[in-house]
Order: structure tokens, then C-alpha cells, then sequence
């Protein structure tokens, strides 16, 4: 093997901590990544995680970058190798010149090791065991000796360390100082046994700047809970628990009537996905504002309920955090393969309003708005996140609201209004021209509004009726109102390369931040692209509109079969030959470096050489 | 469906309550059910038990799931809001309804279809939520509008029309209420209108989960298996270009008996269902006792009417849930936003 240089970056590398699940990793690692971002350095941090409760690999990478680059890079520069069940595949996956740490307590064979990396060990048992006599402490404090090993390695400052864990056990003065002591532990060991620093360090920065660091999950609650949601009914499913989960935590904390302590929301966690999404139906008919988080089998088992929600013309947001599929498929693993499942979810002609923030913020804000477009449009909104988005923690701009906003309750009819002169009222009318009926609440006027809501065919008046005439007028106007939405959703975003192109590039959702990287890989080799990221279905009319002025448009997308491409195509009555599929579906989060070959090397590939300038 | 309008045209003599208002005022589509259908007597059994409780009509809001029985909630309180929803899955709507309003009425209408198969589990789970609502499931063995297929609490050794024997066990609903922790449980019967009418009166009263099981005979698929006039033998003899499917219309079974006897009530394919009415001494707020009542008698082939037991001192979902006394769909921006302080102490957190 040739002789490498060990890597050396300031501020630029990839750690991952290689553990078992269950052995108390989580917390320390992520305090590994909220310390570099206490520097001022921003961090891209993954969970990589089995679906099992104890005892199967996990991974925790942490990407350092003082450019700012949120997307996954790919590859490892430091492995923090905690379990042996993974040893010979976390070695491999290190870059040649990188860093191998591990827990020297047991030597280790020569031939498990690589030439090209620096092996650092660090006898982490040796020093917990001679220290801690408890089986429990010996296997939490283990984490912490190594955090400790890894300031004195990468140069942290570890009173910022100290502060991180004052904060997390505040009010906790046993745990905190039991925790200090063992930090410094490992950080001593390190400093009087080994080199430190090591090639990769982190020095103090200034560009995390007022950016927040959050959960996609958490956010998008917390944006329920300022959209004004009342019901929320789940049912736990990998991996959008933690949307309920965070909802219920953060309607304890600001949603008490503040004079009699009661709860000015209502959450049941449902037998089942069914039940949840009918609950929320239930509530929204009666003019809560109501959502449900799942992932795509929760999609599949409300698909009936959808239809209703659609046809009988009933608000409802659904917020799904896709994971890989089909059927169980990857639990654990991320992916954006819902995309057709949930556009055209049920039986019978439906399409539903799709929206695809790309970070915590936006998920946060379409949160928000999610629940006054279903209440506008009197129909089911999906909420489109991902695990990547939804369980990682990610650097985005402060959430922002504006207090003097009301929420928009949509087209419902009131007793007054009921009551004016002239007024006629049918459930499904369509006054505006804009296909959106007016709705009124239960119990609103004794003889005047009541209808009966039903998944069967209905005349303007909400009667029954089975007239192909009626029917087809029903579904047309349910086009025309999904027509409407187009202008309501969010719009897409463009951003033109420095240079005139012919080329298009479209994505969205947590695709974003790898791809706004690519970009500037792409121009190191070369290669122009105008992008336009999607932020709803339906397409707004700019989509069709940045098709046609492009000779192709590549679609960059987390499925196997091209979901979004599909969609625009069947949508827009595009000529598939014009939008080049970029696939990224192994359950990993796309990488920059992913897309840059991809369509770097296609793109490379439109400029063969002609031959007799070859051969000349 | 409804093809006949029915006459907007109330008599001034016409008795009223306490509203003003008539029997007319609760009454909704005419019923498109089968004449001589159990489930039309018990509409007109919650017609009666709302007028006599001078409700609001327009303060109910009536859920069901689908079927005939899920059909009903239009033929009764017609100013009121209806809502069928999807097969089974009647007892979350109306879960998520409530939650949403907890000022209204709920009448959840089901069938035995949608209560013990497919939504077996939604039934068991707003009993055990204690979803404040009256449950009413009109309980016919049977599913009539696929007309004739065994139901989950059809009785095992019992025939469908085609002849075949079920060879399932029943689900006695009542049973399971009570084991769920419903705070309100009855039985009735259809015909037995001076018994359910106060038993629905009651349920609506009462704060909490209240279950009432009715029997109600189904024309159409219990009708004499010899009977030219049956469907069976009008299908097999129709030769026409379309095939119909003809029920004779029947009189409703009616029955009126004194508490603690025994009725042997003959159905309409000639089957014989024995109602034991509990006596006025039944203690109904016992419900171990109540469960153990409904067990020995069910041993002698004797279906147990009545209010099987009440719990007193009930609660509902909103009060395990602790949720504010104003109904939740009044709520607004005000009420429910934290504003942009919280939001500035939230973003300094994730720092």
C-alpha cells in the first residue's frame, strides 16, 4: 500500500462514531456536534440507525464544515470505532490519510488495521474500568472519555464542552460534575499519550452565525402549533413519531390556558393509522384544525380515508416523513418515495396538495400554512418530509412568525350569514367560480346549513344522487378547485448559474442542501446548470415554463422509479425524453459528490470529442 | 336513497315541548329501508326520545359508518348535521367531531356489520376513551345491503338465507362494552319502544361512553324460506331482462312486557328470539354483576334487555384529556398562537 499523507483540515472533515444501539451513544456524540458548533463551526450531523432497539450497529456522522455545505458529503475522515460487529467495514470506509480511533484496552492485530490511515489508540475500557465499578456508569461514561479523547485530538476548547453540559444538566449538580470528571479523564489520557492535535482540528469561527439547530420533526410541530392545530391524532411509526411526540411537548409548554392550567388541545394517540386519520377528519369536519403524522404505511392504511377527505371535501393535514419502502422496506432509513402514493392516494380520480420543505425552517412555515390551505381548499394536505430532514438535527435560519397573522378559516358560513336575505345555500356550490365550496359547522343554525357529508356521489345541495350528469360536474369542479390551489402553495425557487445555460436541474425537499453544493462541484468541472427547486404539488405554471426554456432538465430525486419526474410528466404533459432521471435511492441521504457525478458524467458525455478532431 | 320528498306541512294542532317544537322538527328523509325494518322503528324511537328531551335538533351531530343501519341518521333530526363516513370507522369521526366540540350532542348509529368486523377495534376503543356520545348499534346478525352474508354477531348454528350454517361464535357487544369500561350499557329491542325510547333518552343524558346494543330483525334476510314471495324464490322465478331483487314489505315486530319476565319474540322467518327484560330491582351500577347477569342468562338461550349498568360518577375524554371548557373550534390565532416572543426563546434555545 503506498504511503499517505494523513489528512490535514482546519474546520473541513467528517467524523463518524461507529457504535452498538443501546450503549448510551446518542447523547455523547450529539454533544460532540453541538461543541464544534459552539466554536462557531457549522455542522452537518446523521443519525445512521438500525430499526431495533438494542444491539445492532449505529452510526452517528458529524460533517464539519466551515463552508456551510448541510448536505451529506460522503466518505470519513476520522471513525470513531466503537463496535467490533463493524470493524472491518467502518476501517474500509475511512479515506486514505484519514484516522482511525479506537479502544486500544485489547490489542489488536496488525492485519486489522490499514497503512494509509493513522491509527490512534486509546484504552477507553482500561480507564473506565478503573474508574467506575457500576456496569451502567461504566458503559455511559465510556462515550464521554471518548468525547474527552477527541477535544484533546481536534483542538476543542473544553470549557465550551463544560458549558454545553452544564446546560444539559442543569439543576443537576451530581450528573454534571460526574460527567465534567469524565470528560477530563479522556482528554488527559489523550494529552499525555498521544500527538495533539491531529491533522483535523477545529478552530473558533463565526459562521453558524443566529442560525437555530433542529429537528425537521420538532420544527414541523412546532409549526402545528403555531398554524393553530387543536387535535392531533398519531399513531407511532418510524420515523415521525417524534412530530407528535414534539407536538405534545411543545403544546405543554405554551398551550395551557394560563387561568385554569386546562389544555387548549386534544391529543390521542389512535389504535391505529385508520383511527388517526379519522380522528382528525372527525375534528376538521367540526372545524378544528386537526393533522396526523406517519410515514408511507401509515399513507397506505389511511388511502380510504383520503379518498373520503378528497371527495366529501373535508380538511386535513398529514405530515409524512418518508422512509424507504415499499412495504416495510427500510424503517431506518431515508428516502422520497411517496411522492405518487400520496398525490394520487385512493381509489377513484384524486389529487392532493403535496408541499416539500427543504430544512426545519420551511418545515416549521408549510407546517403553518398547511393547515390554512386545508381549510381554504377544504381538502387533505401533506406535509412531505423525510427522515433526513425529519430525525436530524440541522443548521437553519431562526424560525420567524408574524403576530398580526390570523388564520385562514376558508369559505364558512356563519348563522348570520345563513340568514341574509337571498342566500342560498349548498354544501357544494361553487359561488366564486374557483371550484372551493362554502362548508358550514355542525350546529351552527337550527334550520338553516345542516347537510349530510358522505363519500358517495352528491348533488350541489349535498343529496344523494347517482346522475352521471351531477357526477361529472362534482369531479370537475373538484379539478378546477385543485386548479386554484396551484396559486396558493408555495412557488418554486430558481436560481440561474453565473453563466447562460441550456441545461436545468430540479429538486426538492432535503435534496437541497446537497444540491446547492453540487452546483459548485459541477462548476469546478465545468458544467452550467439553472435550478429550480419544487415546493408544492400542483406545479405551478413556472415549472412547465423552466422545462421549455431548457434543451433537459435533469430531476435529482431520493426514489427508485423517478416519483417527481413521473409526476410532472403526467401532470404537464411533458415529453419524458426532456427531463433526465438523477436516482439516489439506497436509504443514505443524497451527497453533493453523488450528484455532482452523475450528472456531471452525463453531462460529460454530451461532449464527445467529434472523431476527426480525435484523430487529427 | 330518498326519492320522495316528504310534505313540509306540519298540523297546528300538533303536540310540542318544551322547545316549541314538534315531532316534525326531528324527523328527517323518509326512510328508504325495507317496510317493516327494525332500524326505521328505532329512528322513530330517537325521534321520540329527543323531543321528549327537548334537544336542539341542530346541536346533535349524527356519525355512522356505512350500511342500512349507517343510512338511518338521515331519516331523523334533519336540521341536524350527518356525516356517513367509511365502513366501520364511524366511532373515530365521531371521536375527532367531538374532541373539536364537546358543546354538541353525539349520536353514533352503526350496524353490526361495522361495529363487530371491520370496526370492531374503532368500537372498542371509543368505549374505552370514553368518548362522550351515545352509541346505538342496530344489531340484525346480518349484512343487508350485500345482501345476506353472516355478520360477527350472527349466532354460530345459525342459517343465512342461502342455507349455510354459521360456524363462527358470536361477538356479544354488550359483553365486550362493559368488559371496555363503558359507563353506560343497555340492551332493547326494536319493537320495544316503551324500553328504548328512555334507555336512548338516558344514553344522551349521560356523560361519557354510553353503548346501547338493539336488536332489530331484518326483513330481508329473515323472511320464510319457503315463501313464494321470498327473495329467494322471486330471484329463481324472474325471468325478466334485468333481474330485481323484490322484498315484501312487512309490519314491524312490536312487543311491550313487564320487567323482570321472559318475551319469546317470533321474527320474521319464523325464528324465535327470547328477551328477558331486568327486573326493577336490578342493581345497574354494579358491573361485575351485570356482566355475570348477561352471561348466566345468555347459558339459557335468553337475550338480556334493559340498562345493564350506569356509572354514576362517568367521565369523558375531555376530562382525561383535561382540555379547555370552550370547544376547541372556537379557538383562534389569539387563543392558540404563542406569538413571536416564544418563538424568539425557542430559536435562542437551539443555539
Amino acid at each position: 500500500m503506498s504511503v499517505q499523507s494523513p489528512i490535514s483540515s482546519v474546520n473541513d472533515f467528517v467524523v463518524r462514531f461507529a457504535n452498538v444501539n443501546g450503549s448510551g451513544s446518542a447523547s455523547a456524540n450529539e454533544l460532540f456536534a453541538r461543541s464544534i458548533l459552539r466554536h462557531g463551526v457549522p455542522v452537518s450531523p446523521r443519525n445512521i440507525f438500525p430499526s431495533n432497539i438494542q444491539g445492532l450497529p449505529t452510526w452517528y456522522e458529524v460533517r464539519v464544515t466551515e463552508a456551510g455545505h448541510l448536505g451529506a458529503r460522503g466518505g470519513v475522515d476520522l471513525m470513531v470505532a466503537m463496535n467490533p460487529q463493524t470493524w472491518d467495514k467502518d476501517v474500509a470506509s475511512i479515506e486514505p490519510g484519514g484516522y482511525l480511533f479506537y479502544d486500544s484496552t485489547k490489542p489488536m492485530p496488525t492485519s486489522k488495521f490499514r497503512a494509509d490511515i493513522t491509527v490512534i489508540g486509546v484504552p477507553l475500557t482500561a480507564i473506565t474500568n478503573s474508574t467506575y465499578t457500576d456496569p451502567r456508569q461504566r458503559q455511559l461514561f465510556k462515550n464521554i472519555i471518548y468525547l474527552g479523547a477527541l477535544c484533546a485530538l481536534l483542538d476543542l476548547d473544553p470549557k465550551l464542552v463544560e458549558q454545553l453540559i452544564g446546560e444539559q444538566y442543569k439543576g443537576k449538580e451530581k450528573l454534571l460534575s460526574s460527567n465534567v470528571h469524565a470528560l477530563h479523564l479522556g482528554r488527559d489520557w489523550a494529552l499525555q499519550n498521544l500527538k495533539c492535535p491531529i491533522g483535523l482540528q477545529v478552530k473558533k469561527s463565526d459562521k453558524v452565525g443566529d442560525r437555530i439547530f433542529m429537528e425537521g420533526n420538532s420544527a414541523a410541530a412546532l409549526g402545528a402549533v403555531y398554524g393553530g392545530a387543536t387535535v392531533c391524532a398519531w399513531y407511532p411509526i418510524t420515523p415521525s413519531s417524534s412530530v407528535a411526540e414534539a407536538f405534545t411537548s411543545h403544546c405543554k409548554k405554551l398551550r395551557h390556558d394560563p387561568e385554569t392550567g386546562k389544555a387548549k388541545y386534544a391529543i390521542v394517540q389512535g389504535e391505529d393509522e385508520l383511527a388517526s386519520i379519522g380522528i382528525v377528519i372527525g375534528a376538521s369536519w367540526n372545524g378544528a384544525r386537526a393533522f396526523t403524522a406517519t410515514s408511507g404505511p401509515g399513507i397506505s392504511l389511511m388511502t380510504e380515508f383520503i379518498g373520503l377527505s378528497y371527495f366529501a371535501e373535508i380538511p386535513a393535514v398529514i405530515m409524512n416523513i418518508q422512509r424507504a419502502g415499499p412495504s416495510t422496506g427500510m424503517p431506518t432509513r431515508t428516502q422520497q418515495c411517496d411522492i405518487i402514493a400520496c398525490a394520487y392516494a385512493s381509489h377513484g380520480d384524486t389529487k392532493h396538495v403535496l408541499l416539500f420543505p427543504e430544512d426545519p425552517a420551511e418545515a416549521f412555515e408549510f407546517a403553518a400554512q398547511s393547515f390554512d390551505l386545508a381549510e381554504r381548499l377544504q381538502t387533505v394536505i401533506f406535509l412531505m418530509l423525510d427522515l433526513d430532514i425529519g430525525m436530524n438535527h440541522r443548521l437553519c435560519r431562526p424560525l420567524k412568525w408574524d403576530d398580526a397573522r390570523q388564520y385562514d378559516r376558508g369559505k364558512v358560513m356563519t348563522a348570520e350569514m345563513l340568514d341574509e336575505p337571498g342566500r342560498d345555500f349548498g354544501r357544494y356550490l361553487d359561488v366564486d367560480g374557483d371550484g372551493i365550496p362554502y362548508r358550514t359547522y355542525p350546529g351552527t343554525h337550527p334550520t338553516k346549513g345542516s347537510f349530510f357529508t358522505r363519500g358517495t356521489s352528491r348533488d350541489r345541495y349535498a343529496r344523494y344522487s347517482e346522475e352521471g350528469a351531477i357526477y361529472a360536474d362534482n369531479m370537475q369542479r373538484l379539478v378546477r378547485k385543485f386548479e386554484t390551489a396551484q396559486d396558493m402553495v408555495p412557488r418554486p425557487l430558481q436560481a440561474n448559474a453565473a453563466k447562460p445555460t441550456k441545461y436545468g436541474v430540479i429538486y426538492f425537499g432535503s435534496t437541497a442542501p446537497a444540491m446547492d453544493e453540487a452546483i459548485g462541484l459541477l462548476e469546478a468541472r465545468g458544467h452550467q446548470l439553472d435550478r429550480l427547486r419544487i415546493r408544492a404539488f400542483p406545479f405551478h405554471s413556472s415549472v412547465a415554463s423552466f422545462i421549455a426554456d431548457h434543451d433537459f432538465v435533469y430531476v435529482v430525486e431520493q426514489n427508485r422509479d423517478g416519483q417527481l419526474r413521473q409526476l410532472i410528466v403526467n401532470e404537464n404533459g411533458i415529453d419524458p425524453v426532456r427531463l433526465v432521471p438523477i436516482l439516489h435511492y439506497d436509504g443514505t441521504p443524497i451527497t453533493a459528490r453523488f450528484i455532482a457525478n452523475a450528472i456531471g458524467d452525463h453531462q460529460d458525455h454530451l461532449k464527445v470529442t467529434p472523431l476527426r478532431k480525435a484523430v487529427s | 336513497m330518498t326519492y320522495i320528498a316528504k310534505p313540509k306541512f306540519h298540523h297546528p294542532g300538533l303536540p310540542k315541548n318544551e322547545l316549541g317544537y314538534t315531532h316534525r322538527d326531528y324527523e328527517g328523509k323518509i326512510s328508504t329501508l325495507c317496510a317493516g325494518c327494525g332500524h326505521d322503528s328505532i329512528t322513530a324511537s330517537i325521534i321520540e326520545a329527543c323531543y321528549e328531551l327537548s334537544i336542539e335538533p341542530h346541536r346533535v351531530a349524527k356519525i355512522s359508518g356505512i350500511g342500512c343501519s349507517s343510512k338511518t341518521p338521515d331519516y331523523f333530526l334533519g336540521n341536524s348535521h350527518g356525516f356517513n363516513s367509511v365502513h366501520g370507522r364511524m366511532p373515530s369521526v365521531l371521536t375527532g367531531a367531538n374532541l373539536a366540540n364537546r358543546d354538541l350532542i353525539y349520536l353514533g348509529v352503526s350496524g353490526d356489520g361495522d361495529s363487530a368486523s371491520i370496526g370492531f377495534g374503532q368500537f372498542a376503543h371509543s368505549i374505552r376513551r370514553a368518548v362522550n356520545m351515545t352509541y346505538i348499534v342496530e344489531n340484525n346478525g346480518v349484512y343487508g345491503l350485500t345482501k345476506g352474508q353472516f355478520s360477527a354477531t350472527a349466532d354460530r348454528g345459525s342459517k343465512s338465507k342461502k342455507g349455510v350454517t354459521n360456524t363462527d361464535n358470536a361477538i356479544d357487544l354488550v359483553a365486550i362494552a362493559l368488559q371496555l369500561g363503558a359507563s353506560f350499557v343497555a340492551r332493547s329491542f326494536s319493537g320495544d319502544k316503551s324500553q328504548l325510547v328512555p334507555l336512548i333518552a338516558a344514553a344522551i343524558r349521560h356523560k361519557g361512553a354510553s353503548f346501547i346494543d338493539v336488536i332489530s330483525p331484518c326483513i330481508a334476510f329473515n323472511n320464510h324460506a319457503g315463501s313464494t314471495k321470498s327473495f329467494d324464490y322471486v330471484r329463481e322465478h324472474n325471468d325478466a331482462v334485468n333481474r330485481l331483487d323484490v322484498l315484501t314489505g312487512r309490519d314491524p315486530i312490536t312487543v311491550d312486557y313487564a320487567p323482570g319476565t321472559v318475551q319469546v319474540v317470533e321474527q320474521h322467518d319464523g325464528t324465535k328470539l327470547a328477551l328477558r327484560k331486568i327486573d326493577a330491582d336490578y342493581d345497574a351500577n354494579d358491573r361485575l354483576a351485570a356482566m355475570t347477569f348477561l352471561q348466566k342468562h345468555a347459558a339459557k338461550g335468553q337475550v338480556v334487555t334493559g340498562l345493564l349498568y350506569v356509572d354514576p360518577d362517568s367521565e369523558d375524554l375531555h376530562t382525561h384529556l383535561d382540555t379547555v371548557e370552550r370547544p376547541l373550534n372556537t379557538l383562534e390565532a389569539e387563543d392558540l398562537c404563542p406569538g413571536t416572543s416564544a418563538l424568539e426563546k425557542i430559536n435562542a434555545s437551539l443555539r
